[in-house]
């Protein structure tokens, strides 16, 4: 079982809100991925339409919210918006992004590091976006992070698992979970990430705007599950050298000398 | 009066409340969270919040996001 800040989590697929179509193709993919936590975005209200309410498809089921602080640039801009999620929100959950380059999306590590140490002495339960930066994520950790969640590759790409040797380290390293986010383009670097020993991975684009969005989020929760049992199972080493899986005594080397 | 409204100019009369506001806007107060110049105003204090001239008004809520 997963545990964070002292919940537990019997699925470790989070689900980003972002991008779908519908609030009804979102709420029956939520059900689909059978996922405990799901992350959403704070906007200015659409004065003009302002029905369209998220928290209406939402509030169906009782899920772990984690609100994101998308958006913010720097570290005062994420904690003004922190502190707006945790009055809407009554909780104090939170994926901490700081992202100042609209066109990478990248994480600013000195100003989510600033930002954490200002959000944990007020409360809060900081996720922390980041570079996967095994030095940062022990930094953050120190700083009272929650979990940490490096990056795959950048935000919506589907380029899937870039960073795999840096999140190896990260794993190897951490006293607090780490939930590898953003990047994850198909279910195999799901399933791959969870095999390398991840506790969660958060899945966003790859889920919403896929053909079928309630269909690939089923195909995730499966990717995620099997590359858990796969991680605890225990993974057999790579080796550069074949060994040859039959037998390699009692061939008939006399009479069928090609298998000798 | 002027008052920027999620980045608007808007007039409104005068002694308008947060909650004159909300009703005006017809936006239930259960779904969203108001930040008056960038103070956050707790729910129990939308109806005795009156607005003034120049203010700067938020209204902020959840949506979809990663």
């Amino acid at each position: 079982m997963l545990t964070i800040a002292g919940t537990e989590f019997s699925s470790r697929l989070f689900l980003g809100t972002g991008k779908f179509s519908s609030s009804a193709v979102m709420a029956k993919a939520i059900e689909a991925s059978a996922c405990q936590m799901v992350t959403v975005a704070l906007r200015r209200v659409d004065l003009q339409n302002p029905d369209d309410d998220i928290m209406k498809a939402l509030s169906q089921r009782a899920y772990t919210f984690l609100p994101n602080t998308s958006g913010a640039r720097n570290a005062d801009e994420a904690i003004r918006l922190a502190r707006l999620a945790r009055a809407a929100s009554g909780s104090s959950w939170l994926k901490l992004e700081v992202t100042p380059d609209p066109r990478t999306l990248l994480p600013d590590p000195i100003e989510t590091l600033r930002a954490t140490e200002v959000l944990v002495k007020e409360g809060f339960i900081v996720l922390p976006y980041m570079n996967a930066d095994p030095i940062l994520a022990l930094r953050l950790q120190d700083a009272g992070a929650a979990a940490v969640m490096p990056l795959g590759s950048p935000i919506g790409t589907n380029q899937g698992i870039l960073t795999d040797f840096q999140i190896e380290i990260i794993i190897e390293q951490a006293r607090v979970p780490v939930v590898v986010d953003a990047g994850i383009g198909a279910p195999s670097h799901a399933a791959y990430a969870m095999e390398m020993g991840a506790d969660a991975v958060l899945v966003n684009t790859a889920i919403s705007v896929a053909g079928d969005p309630v269909a690939m989020a089923a195909a995730f929760a499966k990717a995620v599950e099997a590359g858990r049992t796969a991680f605890e199972a225990g993974m057999g080493q790579r080796s550069k050298q074949a060994r040859a899986s039959s037998p390699e005594s009692g061939t008939l080397s006399s009479h069928l000398e090609f298998l000798s | 009066m002027n008052i920027t409204l999620n980045g608007t100019q808007k007039v409104f009369p005068s002694a308008h409340t947060l909650s004159q506001l909300l009703a005006d806007l017809q936006l239930p107060p259960e779904t969203i969270v108001v930040e008056l110049n960038t103070l956050i105003i707790q729910p129990d204090c939308y109806s005795e919040t009156t607005l003034s001239e120049g203010d700067t008004v938020e209204i902020i809520r959840f949506v979809g996001g990663g």
